[in-house]
């Protein structure tokens, strides 16, 4: 292990340099749209309508926004606001629509939420953070890294339902799980919560999102200077002593950045839930979409407005503990 | 009987009519003339400009797919020489589409019971029932509500209810037969529970042992309200956990009750899941995640035709019912519009009929239907006969050897049966929100 590291130190320095160019790459638009920006105040005076060149540079991305994502979201706040009936909804300023979502039933749904993105947060970090270590750290080919590391997004490349699925046949009751428990004797009858349950729920939410941890946290991986592995080495640090003190701080922000990529994907999950459990768990996102089926829109705003809320207060509170522009 | 009271009305409306429009005025006047006028000019500016653009219609249909299949959709632009553009939707999305996007569809083909919802939207055209060629052979079920002279009719949203509106403009219900409906009849059919009676070992002859703990884990109910709803008041009335007044009309203490009993079987672990589409249906059962479950006819089927021996029990309670038509937009217009009316009364003259009828539906007018079915297939569909060859459903997959007969019986028997529609009440918002409460608990 240590002497696999050693060679690493001497072979990796070209790699980190390599994804840093690439990065430096995706940062050079902003810039220059900075830099563009920047220069009219900074004494070059630019004349006629060149100074408006930054901003028809950024109209359309502008436009975009506003139209399909501003322009919703008031939409959405609006509505939540409004009175419905059958197919109706009634342009008014009520609470009723929040204070149904904050009834018992849809408490315990948002804690159900909760439960869930937490679980599967813990499991996406302890299988994300050795597998970014192995291909970040361990593996010295860059090569056989790429080739590695695109092999973990092969299952992306098939849609979600899908790959959720596909679980249905390996775990049911006459699935294939079962049968092979059943064959080797462990069990006496089929295991019922292998499906439908929180089990198969969780189970397929970890293997959608783990690729959301894995890859913010090799990339800040690949960007820890190897020299300082080798001197905590030097300095009579153990191997889970290195880890600990050196690779784990300093892959923080990639693991900041992968919680909330998994967290904001499971919170507002539904059809995994709805699929995995066979319509039996609840989440905030599975009522939302109950709502919009039966026509009733202004409660499924208020849902939504609330959902929204608490995931921005969770990224927001997350990106107070990383610089995710020096990061990305 | 029926039909003879049934064509006597309807002649007395036709002649009151004409009466109406050539003598005096009055409110027929106005129900009548308006409807009548735009109909006669387009109608015959069609036949004159004739052949040329008539093939150069597109109808675009939204539906729930138990109707919209390829093979239908192509002998009616075979028949009738213009296009028919079907999109198939889940129930939910059929209703939603139809109310919130009146642009993207020209014709509906939708459920009766989504009527009270779909009607106040104001997106669907009073169809004039004198365009409908063979409108006094529609199977009464939908014009009087009772199948033979001496039936009760059924609680919930039965079709007759939300069949006819008061006039050429109006978005409300009228209590009796109009000259003007909501929907045309197209096809129907009675649900119940269906179960393997491999895994369960004996014969269900009731609805109350979906709550069997027996089957603890094992069952499974549809989450869609409107019918999901029916068929647990039919469990929880057969177990004797609680009464109604009328299914079909519940009020918010019943509905608080029912809610919560349903519930209380979800924490207990009755359910093994709810299911959306037909094919999750389908799965389950195949499958054996479920053994008894609420299902629709051709999902039996498509069980049986995998070899999995599945049984449509006929339950001493009685039967669901649905009934699906088709309606037209209220923006068509001119040739499009004769079209439209063109293609429904394609649609009950036989050829979708009997295609729908091999796979277990009936069809509006059942007489038209028989010109294009089989003497065997009639007899095992529609009179419940022991078939006298194998069975084979439109797609050719065989779904029963000769010697077997239809689960529940003939047509009489089955429709006869029926003790609940698919239902949209007046509660419905109250109904929705507590239904998803329990799917959501």
């Amino acid at each position: 292990m240590s002497s696999l590291l050693h060679k690493e130190s001497a072979t990796a320095l070209p790699s980190p340099n390599l994804s840093e160019s690439s990065l430096s790459l995706a940062d050079s638009a902003p810039t220059t749209v900075g830099a563009l920006s920047a220069a009219a105040p900074s004494g070059i005076v630019v004349r006629g309508w060149r100074r408006i060149i930054p901003y028809l540079l950024a109209a359309p991305y502008t436009l975009v926004l506003l139209l399909f994502l501003v322009a919703p979201i008031v939409l959405i706040v609006t509505i939540s606001f409004w009175q419905y009936s059958s197919f109706v909804m009634k342009p008014a300023f009520v609470l009723d629509n929040y204070l149904l979502v904050l009834s018992p039933v849809y408490l315990k749904t948002y804690l159900n939420t909760f439960r869930f993105a937490g679980i599967v947060w813990i499991f996406t970090v302890l299988i994300g953070f050795p597998v970014a270590y192995f291909l970040a750290i361990e593996i010295q080919s860059a090569r056989l890294r790429m080739t590695l590391f695109l092999l973990c997004t092969v299952p992306f490349l098939t849609s979600n339902i899908i790959r959720s699925i596909s679980w249905i046949p390996f775990l049911g009751r006459q699935g294939l799980l079962n049968s092979a428990l059943l064959g080797l004797g462990v069990v006496d009858e089929p295991v019922s919560i292998f499906l439908f349950s929180d089990v198969s729920v969780i189970l397929s939410m970890v293997h959608l999102y783990t690729l959301f941890m894995v890859v913010p946290v090799f990339n800040t991986m690949m960007r820890i200077d190897h020299s300082l592995l080798e001197a905590a080495r030097d300095g009579g640090a153990s191997e889970w002593g290195v880890i600990r003190e050196v690779v784990i701080p300093l892959s923080m922000p990639g693991i900041i950045i992968g919680t909330i990529f998994v967290i904001a994907l499971a919170l507002g999950d539904y059809s995994t839930v709805r699929l995995m459990s066979g319509g039996q768990a609840s989440s905030a996102g599975l009522a939302i979409s109950n709502m919009i089926n039966s026509l009733q829109y202004p409660p499924a705003a208020a849902n939504a407005v609330i959902l929204l809320v608490v995931t921005l207060l969770i990224v927001g509170t997350l990106l107070r503990f990383v610089d995710i522009r020096k990061e990305l | 009987m029926a039909v003879q009271t049934k064509v006597s009305r309807r002649t007395f409306l036709k002649t009151v009519g004409v009466a109406a429009g050539t003598v005096m005025g009055g409110a027929l006047l106005a129900a009548c003339v308006p409807a009548a006028a735009p109909v006669a000019e387009p109608a015959a500016a069609g036949s004159t400009a004739s052949t040329g653009q008539i093939k150069d219609i597109v109808l675009r249909q939204i539906g729930t797919g138990v109707s919209a299949m390829n093979e239908i959709q192509q002998k009616a632009q075979e028949d009738l020489g213009f296009t028919i553009q079907m999109t198939a939707l889940s129930t939910t999305e059929n209703n939603q589409r139809s109310i919130t996007q009146p642009g993207t569809w020209d014709i509906f083909d939708g459920e009766y019971f989504s009527l009270p919802l779909v009607v106040p939207s104001g997106n669907l055209l009073p169809l004039d029932v004198t365009r409908i060629t063979e409108f006094d052979k529609i199977a009464p079920l939908f014009t009087t509500g009772k199948l033979t002279e001496e039936s009760v009719i059924a609680q919930g949203t039965a079709p007759h209810k939300v069949m006819f509106l008061t006039g050429a403009d109006s978005t409300e219900f009228a209590t009796e037969q109009t000259g003007f409906a909501t929907l045309i009849p197209t096809i129907y059919n009675a649900d119940t529970l269906g179960y393997r009676p491999d895994l369960v070992g004996r014969t269900i002859e009731s609805w109350a042992e979906l709550f069997n703990p027996e089957f603890k884990g094992k069952t499974s109910i549809l989450n869609i309200p409107s019918i999901g709803i029916m068929d647990a008041a039919m469990v929880v009335e057969s177990a004797g956990l609680m009464t109604f007044g009328d299914k079909g009309n519940m009020t918010k203490e019943e509905i608080d009750q029912i809610t919560a009993i349903l519930m209380e079987q979800k924490a207990a672990g009755q359910f093994r899941a709810f299911w959306e589409t037909f094919d999750e249906s389908v799965n389950l059962m195949s499958s054996g995640e479920v053994v008894v479950q609420s299902m629709w006819s051709p999902a039996v089927t498509a069980v049986r035709a995998k070899g999995i021996p599945c049984i449509y029990a006929p339950l001493k309670e009685g039967y669901r019912a649905w009934g699906g038509g088709l309606g037209l937009n209220k923006a068509l217009e001119g040739m499009a519009l004769d079209a439209a009316y063109e293609y429904i009364n394609w649609w009950n003259s036989g050829f979708a009929g009997g295609f729908v009828g091999r796979q277990g539906y009936y069809s509006a007018i059942p007489e038209n239907a028989k010109n294009f079915m089989s003497e065997n297939e009639w007899n095992f569909w529609y009179e419940g006969q022991a078939a006298a060859e194998d069975i084979v459903d439109p797609f050719g997959t065989t779904l029963e050897k000769a010697g077997a007969t239809r689960d529940g019986g003939s047509f009489l028997e089955r429709m006869g049966g029926v003790v609940v529609w698919n239902s949209v009440m007046p509660e419905q918002d109250y109904l929705v929100q507590k239904w998803n409460e329990f799917i959501a608990a």
